[in-house]
């Protein structure tokens, strides 16, 4: 492929001269990051001798430290963060180390899968292994050619000391003979209380790119002789394709084909995150995106009812058959669906005690249904990519949060062995979890591969928001059992949704009620849904968090010291087995929010002159804790969340800076898509298309102040993206309710779109 | 077609387009300038944003035709070596999460600074709103303006 002199160039020539490790632990590079990498070499001026110590590490003669991310960068800053994890136990000058974006090779380094907050989390070991084995290799390399034992060769900022000697060399210098020395198995990690990289604020090492407006996003990609592709989906789910007219289209200026292209074959086995809306595009390949933009209108389609459909999925026990209903949905019947469904019998999820009878003998049941609609994720970046497919190979570059995800069907799609695609990741502007369904890859592989050409295919804002894999349509009724003393003597979840029910049985309030039921049910649909950040739990926070307000009120408490309550008895003498969350950190962000929020007295604060209607709320999901604290106050009549107290608990902050700026960012996404966020259907179409009927959060309505403060443990770290963002939706109910005197059970809370813009 | 000699960030291009290319594309895919970035493509993010003469505007409902002789700064140009206040703040406060909206953000912010050197809450919120930011930068981007304001 020949490409033009961007940042993506591909040239090879570098490698030869770098000297290669050997063995151990995820070692060896046959081919690297090229082009990138050249071009940072060009720009900084250094040889191009790097010696490479494992496969994240390597090392120039004149100490220039390389480390590379293995996980694609969603605006999470893991660029930044997973890099300073090797170099602490690399013990280098942050300074010195040059970040760069990973090549896409599973077997060399890891998962390469960004979401389910799982980056750190997952990396965390093994990276601070990479590092520590790294900086034993130099150690012993310094050993060696000073004839001293390793033992006491010691390190510090990119220096090898040996005290007795005097002697002093940088890592550089002895590089290359430590990557000859083979890969240690355990080298010594350091203890938490020893880190000088991790858990200090550290800037973005892609802040200048961003603010220099570089070309970085897979939407940015370009190649010589590419062209740019287009998809025309059906106009409503449950539609196909039936016959279409292009002459008008391939007379217009810049326009090469247009043609049908089905995505999957019958019986195609589709993997777990192979989700597709349509099998079915149009598609139409010209010269520049504003001349296909404008062909693409003068298509003439006819298009026709689905029907039943079926999809194939693969997986490990077997593949089975999956039927989509046909028909076309409507937000009204889905939700009178729904309330129909929410008294049908239910599986049973989760059973402690005996509710049945604690329900039946309850001097008062607080009964309450919540619903939430599809949500789309809008990603500011639309759904791109790059694709360049030869019968020999395939090279593809865009936005995608798992790679190692769509390999496997991309080699079955094109009939290419593993090895013979090459997948780059560019930084995504979002992900959200939209970008973990790879089937805009499928499609701009196919493509290419059908026009035998360079493509970049791009979802116009219409054709992101409109093709689906949404956050699915949620509803949930919980009930509480109180006796005449008003202590809760039973709690009861039973939820549901389209296509699939957002329960989580084991998590709190289970394992703190002595009667217990959850329950779940769902109904299938052909809309196409996919995680959403958060998936279920976005959900989950927000009907049961604003329900356990409405119970402490009920019960005369303080939402607070309710909830410590419950936890107390959940640490204590804990109900039922296989509860998920640990009680004590759970309690210790909502004391720590109590604290910094200076929570006295329920619902109301007041600093200044400013009154604040408060309202609270907390949740675990990915293996952490957060509550919020949001204080709302009345402008032109309207009800604004002004500031807001965070505390979140993840374990070990591996980047302070970027992790705060992930809690205030989680808040605002929150606050947005409680007050706006829905995608409605009419006639399976959806009614939302763009910006303009689609609201989004925006900056006048964006909290002033948002103070976020971290639980300090030694833990290791747990999820940071996601955590903090379901139970704002609750805290949000919670303070509404004190500002409006209006309990909240619909989302979007606010339905007048046109009073607030 | 036609030939269109455009000042931009300084230097005359000339391009060979249908009149009604936006410049957004002009931008993107003719001079091979994707710092501006594609939100909506109908005046409702601001991801697009540039200056026209040292106003901000949305490049995606900016016609190639109707620009004339008037100067367009993209981010690419906004200054040298990426040293403009607003530059320096936005690193500052390391406001990008995802980065796509930033240079949008950043242009719609210097257009506001060039004529409200020292704009208060509700002038930004009035100036800024048309500029989303899916990731909630907001916080940020307001403290860098400030910032930016008394460099
Ligand atoms: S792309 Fe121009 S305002 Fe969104
Ligand atoms: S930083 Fe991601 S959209 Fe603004």
């Amino acid at each position: 492929m020949k490409t033009t002199k961007t940042s993506y160039s591909s040239r090879r020539s570098f490698l030869k001269s770098s000297a290669l490790a050997g063995g151990g632990l995820m070692l060896s590079l046959s081919w690297f990051s090229k082009a990138k990498a050249v071009d940072k070499l060009q720009e900084l001026n250094l040889p191009d001798q790097w010696s490479e110590l494992t496969a994240y590490i390597k090392i120039t003669p004149d100490n220039v430290v390389k480390i590379l991310c293995p996980n694609p960068e969603f605006g999470q800053n893991v660029m930044t963060s997973l890099p300073m994890i090797i170099a602490e136990e690399l013990e280098v000058d942050w300074k010195a180390v040059v970040v760069e974006m990973g090549p896409h090779d599973n077997t060399k380094l890891g998962p390469q899968f960004t979401g389910g907050s799982n980056s750190v989390r997952m990396y965390w070991k093994p990276l601070r292994e990479a590092g520590a084995a790294a900086r034993q290799m130099l150690r012993e390399a310094a050993a060696q050619t000073w004839s001293v034992p390793v033992e006491e060769v010691t390190t510090k900022g990119g220096l090898l000391i040996h005290e007795k000697t005097m002697k002093v060399a940088k890592y550089g210098e002895l590089a290359s003979k430590a990557a000859k020395i083979p890969v240690p198995k355990d080298s010594k990690l350091k203890a938490p209380k020893d880190f000088t990289i991790v858990r200090k604020p550290t800037k973005n090492v892609e802040g200048l790119k961003v603010v220099t407006g570089k070309p970085m996003f897979g939407l940015d990609y370009r190649a010589d002789g590419m062209l740019i592709a287009m998809i025309q989906h059906p106009p409503a789910f449950g539609m196909k394709l039936k016959s279409f007219d292009a002459s008008q289209t391939l007379k217009m200026p810049g326009i090469k084909e247009v043609f049908s292209l089905k995505l999957y074959e019958d019986g195609f086995e589709q993997g777990g995150f192979d989700t597709r809306t349509f099998n079915e595009l149009l598609v139409v390949v010209g010269k520049t995106t504003w001349e296909v933009m404008n062909a693409r209108k003068k298509l003439k389609v006819q298009w026709e009812a689905a029907g039943d459909t079926k999809d194939t999925m693969g997986g490990r026990r077997g593949k089975k058959e999956v039927t989509v209903p046909g028909g076309l949905e409507s937000t009204t019947a889905q939700l009178e669906k729904m309330a129909e469904w929410a008294n049908k019998p239910a599986q049973q999820l989760r059973k402690d005690g005996d509710p049945e009878t604690a329900f039946k003998n309850a001097a008062q049941v607080i009964e309450r249904t919540y619903n939430a609609p599809f949500l789309a994720h809008n990603c500011m970046e639309p759904m791109n990519f790059f694709a360049h497919v030869t019968d020999e190979k395939a090279v593809l570059a865009g936005p995608l949060q798992a790679p190692g995800w769509v390999e496997p069907t991309l080699s079955k799609l094109l009939n290419l062995p593993a090895d013979k695609i090459e997948i780059q990741m560019t930084r995504m502007g979002g992900g959200f979890g939209r970008r973990a369904y790879g089937q805009y890859v499928y499609e701009a592989a196919l493509i290419s591969k059908k026009v035998k050409a360079p493509i970049k295919l791009i979802y116009t804002r219409e054709d992101d928001m409109t093709y689906g894999i949404y956050r699915p349509m949620y509803t949930a009724t919980y009930r509480a059992a109180l006796d005449a003393n008003k202590n809760l003597i039973a709690f009861h979840v039973k939820g549901g949704g389209i296509p699939e029910h957002p329960i989580h049985a084991n998590r709190f309030p289970a394992g703190a009620i002595e009667n217990y039921l959850a329950e779940g049910w769902e109904i299938p649909s052909n809309i196409t849904v996919g995680a959403f950040r958060a998936p279920r739990s976005n959900f989950n926070a927000a009907a049961e968090q604003s329900f356990l307000d409405e119970v402490a009120e009920a019960m005369g408490k303080d939402p607070i010291e309710f909830r410590l309550e419950l936890l107390k008895r959940a640490k204590e003498n804990p109900v039922g087995k296989n509860n998920e969350y640990d009680a004590d950190r759970y309690a210790g962000v909502l004391t720590l929010v109590r604290d910094k929020s200076n929570w006295k007295k329920a619902g109301v604060a007041t600093s200044g002159n400013e009154k604040y209607h408060r309202g609270v709320a907390a949740y675990f999901c990915h293996n952490s804790y957060a509550a919020h604290v949001v204080d709302m106050v009345t402008r032109d009549g309207q009800p604004y969340v002004e500031r807001v107290f965070s505390a979140m608990d993840c374990g070990i902050v591996v980047n302070p800076e970027s992790a705060k700026n992930m809690v205030q960012g989680a808040v605002v996404d929150g606050i947005g898509n409680a007050f706006y966020g829905a995608l409605t259907h009419k006639n399976g179409a959806a009614e939302q298309s763009n910006f303009h009927n689609y609201r989004l959060i925006r900056h006048n309505e964006a909290p002033k102040q948002i103070e976020v403060y971290f639980v300090e443990n030694d833990i290791d770290p747990t999820g940071l993206g996601e955590p903090p963002f379901p139970p704002v939706f609750g805290a949000v109910a919670n303070a509404l309710y004190k500002n409006t005197g209006k309990r909240q059970y619909n989302q979007p809370f606010k339905t007048d779109p046109e009073k607030r813009i | 077609m036609a030939t269109y000699n455009l000042k931009i960030n300084g230097k005359i291009r000339q391009v060979n387009v249908d009149s009604s290319t936006p410049m957004l594309w002009v931008l993107r895919d003719h001079l091979n300038m994707p710092g501006t970035k594609y939100g909506c493509g109908i005046a409702q993010c601001g991801a697009c944003t540039v200056h026209l003469d040292g106003t901000a505007v949305r490049s995606c409902q900016l016609p190639v035709s109707v620009v004339g002789k008037q100067a367009i700064t993209t981010i690419e140009g906004l200054s040298a070596k990426g040293d403009h206040p607003v530059q320096k703040a936005w690193l500052e406060h390391d406001v990008a999460q995802c980065g796509y909206c930033q240079s949008g953000q950043m242009m719609s912010a210097a257009s506001l600074l060039n004529t409200n050197p020292k704009p208060t809450d509700s002038d930004i919120d009035a100036a800024m709103s048309g500029n989303i930011c899916r990731c909630g930068t907001y916080l940020r981007i307001k403290e860098a303006i400030k910032s930016a304001a008394v460099k």
